[in-house]
């Protein structure tokens, strides 16, 4: 049966990692190449680049990293971050991505998702949207979380589905960095709401989180999180292990 | 050398970096010289059957591979490319594949119980069926990494390997010296990289 993804997410400026920490054999820190073959040979399941650089001389740093990444780690690659149009699919693509995640680029124009979709397919569409609980409806929020849009994010999500988005993370603003779990009432109201896979974002503090997730919602397909690995709370080979050991299918 | 066959579908760098990996020469290319002069062929493809059966006969390689494979070139289609060896499809109607192994291309839908998610994303364990070359270096329930809503079908004789989703869905397969993974052995992480390995040691 399939397996349940564990995935490691780098934020990346100016082609150096953002929150980088010491692990044992890793000589840089910051930088995501290392970071990421560091992570492959843990068992990471796919990672994530996010690239959070404001400048272009820091958008052609990204590339070159994530071609450098791409030779040598031989799992998924998603890119996300300063996605807006076709073409910064195009980029980043041929750089080594297999999927491309847009979020703020999709609410600013609502076309972008059908159109890479019909180029590149659903599964290379990856719909990331950050939701935040106002007036205790799910809402969802633009530009890193700091603007509200007022869109419904079950409708919104639903509308991405159907215009080709292949996959979902889903971040709760709500619990991110919270580090007390994952937000499971608002994952198991858009897992109910579209048949693609889900991507747990947000509030994983230790190990028990993982698990907690993928029991209670077995319809989650994966659980993403930055700082528990970067900090080394969460050791991934110790991760899956703990899981398999919870009866939960994984790639050991 | 490995002629990786460049006809315009998907991109071909991290299959062009899982073979400078294991420390063998690939191209991407469409020139036919280039393919007759290499010693094995790699057809690789994401998207849909029908455009990528039509992008495969504009490159002017189409003919060319069905010669080099009967030739007794080995060959390995990947993911599209697996499902383009076959007679035909029937994604959005029914189309001519290359017909190197016999059997058709159906949705996965058909076979796996409502609920499931479409497509089949993800690392899922191999159940091999039958002794292939190319899975000399890995071992049954190996994971790797799959993208697909079709699969190939009515090619038991030629099935090595399927994977449980729901159902039974084709892995992987071989007729003689044409091979095919339905999964993408070069984001396969090790498992894959020692399949591409074993490929280039037939």
């Amino acid at each position: 049966m399939i397996t349940k993804r564990i995935i490691p997410c780098l934020d990346v400026r100016n082609g150096q990692v953002v929150k980088g920490v010491n692990f044992e054999g890793l000589k840089n820190v910051a930088s995501p190449v290392e970071l990421a073959e560091y992570y492959s040979a843990a068992g990471a399941d796919e990672l994530v680049f996010y690239d959070i650089t404001a400048s272009a001389e820091g958008r052609s740093l990204f590339t070159d990293v994530l071609k450098e990444a791409a030779s040598k780690v031989f799992i998924p690659l998603t890119v996300g971050g300063a996605i807006n149009s076709v073409s910064d699919f195009d980029r980043v693509l041929k750089c080594g991505a297999d999927k491309v995640s847009v979020n703020s680029g999709a609410i600013k124009d609502p076309s972008l998702i059908p159109a890479a979709a019909k180029l590149y397919g659903d599964q290379c569409v990856v719909l990331s949207v950050d939701v935040k609980r106002v007036d205790g409806k799910f809402t969802v929020f633009a530009k890193g979380g700091r603007e509200n849009t007022g869109m419904d994010a079950i409708e919104w999500i639903k509308r991405g589905v159907a215009n080709g988005a292949g996959e979902i993370v889903v971040n709760s603003i709500d619990t991110d960095g919270v580090k007390n779990g994952f937000d499971l009432e608002m994952l198991s109201a858009v897992c109910d709401a579209v048949s693609v896979p889900v991507i747990a974002s947000g509030g994983a503090g230790g190990y028990d989180d993982f698990i907690t997730l993928f029991k209670a919602l077995p319809k989650v397909d994966a659980g993403l999180a930055a700082s528990v690995f970067h900090f080394g709370e969460v050791n991934i080979k110790q991760l899956k292990q703990k899981m398999k050991d919870n009866g939960i299918e994984v790639r050991l | 050398m490995v002629a990786i066959i460049d006809y315009g579908v998907g991109n071909l760098f991290s299959l062009l970096c899982s073979f400078s990996a294991i420390g063998e020469k690939a191209v991407a290319t469409a020139d036919p010289a280039v393919i007759k002069n290499a010693d094995r062929i790699i057809l690789p493809g994401v998207g849909a059957f029908s455009d990528a059966a039509k992008k495969l006969r504009e490159s002017g390689t189409y003919e060319l591979i069905i010669d080099e494979a009967q030739s007794g070139k080995p060959l390995l289609g990947i993911c599209l490319g697996m499902q383009l060896l076959f007679e035909k499809s029937y994604e959005y109607g029914e189309h001519g594949g290359l017909g190197l192994i016999k059997g058709s291309v159906m949705p996965i839908s058909e076979f796996i119980p409502e609920g499931l998610k479409i497509p089949h994303i993800g690392w899922n364990g191999l159940i091999f069926k039958k002794e292939t070359p190319i899975f000399k270096y890995i071992n049954n329930g190996d994971h790797v990494y799959f993208v697909h809503s079709y699969h190939a079908c009515e090619c038991d004789g030629a099935t090595t390997a399927v994977t449980e989703y729901g159902g039974y869905l084709t892995a992987s397969v071989q007729d003689k010296n044409v091979f095919g993974t339905q999964f993408h052995p070069e984001k396969s992480g090790d498992t894959g990289l020692k399949i591409l390995k074993a490929f280039t040691e037939i």
